[in-house]
């Protein structure tokens, strides 16, 4: 194999799991030590730089960084990242003057921002701090988009909802236009802005489509209409007998509110099998726990009705087959099909893109599946000063990809008014140091925690139950967030190998917890992966790859299981390994520095 | 040295042995020495080898002197039985533990200092008794405790990390033992787990006196150009005359080898050591030949490793002395003393 490249900072940064992993690429690790620090303002800080959203995504993100999380290939479970990130939120002080100003002298340039969710918030909070004026405007009455109007109260505060949209639209240099559906991005366009950034999610709801479903409409919801109404006070009821249609997360938060709201016999069907839901595993077991059975592969075929009232509906009984090709499909099983009454149904089978109000002729295309065709690293769409993000750029994911395209869009909507090629991204920013204090001393706490990781306190059920707006989850106390932090291996704090100084005396083979370093003759990776002294079988991590030793050999790590404990550095005579923290922060639009004049 | 425990976290694969285990099992406490030091390699050398032959932890008697070296069975085998004797007194502590229990398998741990100084007269007592066991020499050539004088193993002409040069002969520990009458001696390099754990098994399985030099470069003190036990001098001149595969039960033979370039010998418990030559027509059967050929690659600057000499049938300190198959701590009063009866037949059988 050839030698690594550790000067790449793609290198460093995938061993960070978690950053990889998340959309935004948080420093997860980082804002993880300030809390056991204490620190909370300052781990806060880092989230609020990198996704914008601490505290409502401490709370409801899809936490892609947990499946990634190295802990997890260690022992049982990942780190509790998520709800870490609301501890900083919880425990924060003020951060009113660590927000960068908003000048008050503007660089002349509008930009309209279309749809108030974290997508369209993201762009404003990004360009606002560099003199640009933006104008959001949105059909709801107050910022959010779907944050706002899709997640039930008593997973997110709607408290943490203001605070957090506070921060970017009540600071100047944002302009909000609320109650203002936009009918048409032509009239949008004539009115002159440099650029538009459309952030409009993904509103409609997928429909229902069997017999009976007309007739039976009075009792049949679109499952995100629904918890809209419910957030807005509009619907404080719902029959006692409630069948949820889907297997995603709007399923899981239809069914917790129906059982608020008087359902007592709810109950979700689905069309796949529970491992196959598109919720995410914690969700489905909060439903459960709230003692709402998930009944998997029946297809709905009919909608029962009496006299233009549901009465029940009807499921065939399915089961997956694969075909060469690994394409699933459902078929029959044969068996009798299932009737279930019931006095409603929520559907929340999907939801999908809609864009009625722009105009088909105005030089937007489409693709096929009637998104609009984008650079997917731009987000720049056929009309070069249009942008999208979100759930309106590739369909519907979820909040911290709407983060995530927010910055993109922030970036190349920086470059477009200045004039630059918008593909012509900056890289990011890199920080390495080393952690070394002394001969086994270092600046992060290396002792590895053999803790398990704590469950995060709950609101009792027959109270939560009573209450729709009573936040069940109750986030970790200090004491149990420093006891979670430390399960944190640090997978930041890299281990960096300088061959010239290495003896190969072995000592950090031997020392080596996880048997993850070895010195040996050089071969293909395949081949070398098999004859480590721990096999290095899962393909997705590297191998770090060091010549130039005095034997000849090569020195190979296989970062997979790397616990960052430092032993090996600290068994090494001669220093040829360090801990060296590494720090990534994807680029952001930045002030220029004025050139210097000569 | 470090001050926090090894994490207990091990690799998702680590395979476990006969019994259950896994290496770390097999582990002790972390090392106070100072990093890079040779005898940790030993140590992992040592906790290797007995993890691959499926040891009892229990069964395993260590026993060390006084120095660097003989601070290591802390490090290894935690559940073993340790003693850690007076400074060059390992060996009859351990042949009296030796003729106390036959039972459990002897491990003494020493250094250049421990054997070839304080405790040379030690050593060669244990060896010409041919007492059961495995003794490792951790040599590093070096007092490293008391910061870095010669020892009695630096060879002659080598030189201190301050400059001064050796006029003294060293004692060559591994002639001495072939000498003496250990019937399994090698001499290894802590810097080559390859070879190095090969050889702990099968002195472990050796039912006699088992002796092995292993050069392990004292980082701190002589790791310097000059010195004749430093990793890069070592390497160097390491001339090694065998490799050795250690076989237990009816392993097929997987390899093969060239007609002539194998020699098997099976020790006396049945497992089979398989010696890949390295150097031609080197007979590690033959004592005499073994001797000559040190001397005469000593004297061209060779370092020689491997399996130097093994007597495939030999006998030990309890055979000599007909003692009985029953340990002696295991023997009760009516035993031990049988009584005026058995007295007056012994006396009688002497008149």
């Amino acid at each position: 194999m050839k030698p690594t490249d550790v000067r790449n900072p793609d290198y460093f940064h995938k061993v960070v799991d978690c950053q990889w992993a998340c959309p935004a690429h948080t420093p997860v690790p980082e804002y993880i030590r300030l809390i056991a620090a204490g620190r909370y303002t300052d781990a806060y800080m880092i989230n609020w730089h990198s996704n914008v959203f601490p505290g409502i995504l401490g709370r409801t993100c899809d936490r892609p960084c947990e499946p990634a999380c190295r802990r997890g290939r260690v022992e049982h479970e990942p780190v509790a990242i998520c709800r870490l990130k609301r501890v900083a939120a919880d425990n924060k002080e003020d951060i009113a003057a660590r927000l960068p100003p908003i000048p008050k002298e503007k660089n002349g340039k509008r930009i309209a921002c279309i749809g108030a969710g974290p997508a369209s918030l993201t762009v404003a909070r990004d360009l606002a701090p560099l003199g640009y004026e933006i104008h959001v405007f949105d059909d709801q009455a107050k910022p959010g988009g779907f944050i706002r109007t899709q997640i039930p109260r008593f997973r997110l505060p709607e408290e943490i909802i203001d605070e957090e949209c506070g921060y970017i639209t009540g600071r100047g240099g944002v302009v909000l236009h609320m109650n203002r559906r936009v009918g048409s991005l032509k009239a949008v366009l004539a009115e002159g802005y440099d650029a538009v950034f459309v952030g409009t999610g993904a509103p409609r709801g997928r429909e229902l489509e069997v017999p009976g479903r007309k007739e039976a409409a009075a009792n049949i919801h679109i499952g995100i209409d629904w918890l809209a109404s419910v957030s807005f006070g509009h619907v404080h009821t719902i029959g006692r007998r409630v069948i949820v249609l889907g297997g995603g997360n709007t399923a899981m938060d239809c069914c917790r509110s129906a059982r608020r709201l008087g359902g007592e016999d709810v109950k979700v069907v689905v069309r796949s099998g529970f491992e196959e839901m598109k919720a995410s595993p914690w969700e489905k077991e909060d439903a459960m726990r709230e003692g709402i059975p998930i009944l998997n592969w029946l297809v709905p075929k009919e909608v029962l009705h009496d006299d233009g009232r549901l009465t029940g509906i009807v499921f065939e009984k399915v089961r997956a087959e694969y075909d060469a090709k690994g394409r699933r499909s459902l078929v029959p099983t044969g068996e009798p099909d299932v009737a279930m009454e019931c006095d409603d149904i929520l559907v929340a089978i999907g939801q999908e893109n809609a864009f009625p109000w722009i105009e088909r002729d105005i030089g937007l295309e489409f693709d096929r599946w009637g998104l609009p065709k984008l650079d997917p690293a731009t987000l720049q769409s056929t009309i070069p000063n249009v942008f999208f993000g979100g759930d309106a750029a590739f369909g519907p994911k979820n909040i911290i990809w709407a983060v995530a395209h927010g910055h993109e869009a922030a970036v190349s909507i920086d470059l477009f008014c200045r004039g630059e090629d918008v593909r012509n991204r900056p890289p990011p920013e890199v920080r390495m140091g080393s952690t070394k204090m002394g001969i086994h001393e270092w600046s992060y706490d290396n002792d590895v925690s053999l803790d398990l990781r704590y469950k995060v306190p709950h609101r009792d059920l027959s109270q939560s139950l009573r209450d729709i707006t009573a936040e069940v989850e109750l986030g970790y106390d200090r004491e149990l967030a420093y006891k979670e932090a430390q399960r944190c291996l640090n997978c930041d704090v890299q281990t960096v190998f300088t061959a010239s100084l290495c003896i190969e005396c072995d000592a950090c083979v031997d020392i080596c917890p996880v048997d993850c370093i070895n010195f040996t003759e050089n071969g293909e990776e395949e081949e070398l992966r098999q004859r480590l002294k721990a096999p290095a079988i899962n393909p997705e991590q590297a191998l770090y790859v060091a010549d130039g030793l005095k034997t000849g050999r090569v020195m190979v790590k296989d970062e997979d299981v790397c616990l960052h404990c430092g032993m090996c550095a600290e068994r090494c005579p001669t220093g040829a390994w360090d801990m060296q923290k590494f720090f990534l922060e994807t680029a952001k639009p930045k002030a220029r520095q004025p050139a210097c004049a000569l | 040295m470090s001050y926090l425990p090894k994490p207990k976290l091990h690799h998702p694969t680590l395979p476990k042995n006969a019994l259950g285990y896994t290496r770390r099992d097999y582990e002790g406490a972390i090392s106070t020495l100072c990093a890079g030091c040779g005898h940790d390699s030993i140590s992992a050398a040592i906790i290797q080898a007995c993890w691959e032959l499926s040891i009892e932890p229990h069964r395993v008697a260590k026993l060390s002197g006084i120095g660097c070296s003989s601070k290591t069975p802390d490090y290894f085998l935690g559940a073993s039985h340790g003693f850690n004797s007076v400074h060059g007194r390992m060996p009859s502590v351990l042949t009296g533990a030796n003729l106390a229990n036959r039972d459990l398998i002897y491990l003494g741990i020493s250094g250049d200092g421990d054997s070839a100084s304080i405790g040379l007269g030690q050593f060669a007592h244990i060896m010409r008794r041919g007492v059961n066991m495995t003794y490792i020499v951790e040599n590093n050539g070096v007092y490293g405790l008391t910061k870095g004088q010669f020892s009695a193993t630096s060879d002659k002409g080598s030189k201190a990390k301050r400059g001064a040069v050796n006029t003294d002969e060293a004692i060559d520990l591994v002639g001495l033992a072939m000498q003496l009458g250990a019937t399994f001696v090698a001499r290894s390099f802590s810097g080559d787990k390859a070879q190095l754990v090969p050889l702990i098994k099968a002195a472990l399985l050796h039912e006699g006196a088992a002796f092995i030099d292993c050069i392990s470069p004292c980082v701190a003190f002589n790791n310097h150009e000059g010195s004749t036990k430093s990793y890069d001098f070592v390497r160097e001149h390491n001339e090694a005359v065998n490799r050795l595969d250690v076989i237990l039960g009816r392993q097929p033979i997987t390899a093969e080898y060239a007609p002539g370039s194998v020699t098997e010998v099976t020790q006396h418990d049945g497992s089979v050591l398989r010696l890949r030559k390295l150097a031609p027509d080197y007979d590690p059967t033959d004592r005499v030949a073994a001797m000559n050929y040190l001397q005469e690659r000593k004297a061209a600057g060779e370092i020689v490793t491997g399996l130097l000499y093994v007597d495939p049938d030999p006998t030990d300190l309890h055979a000599n002395m007909g003692t009985v198959a029953v340990p002696l701590n295991r023997l009760g009063d009516a035993e031990l003393c049988p009584g005026s009866a058995a007295l007056a037949r012994i006396n009688a059988a002497l008149r």
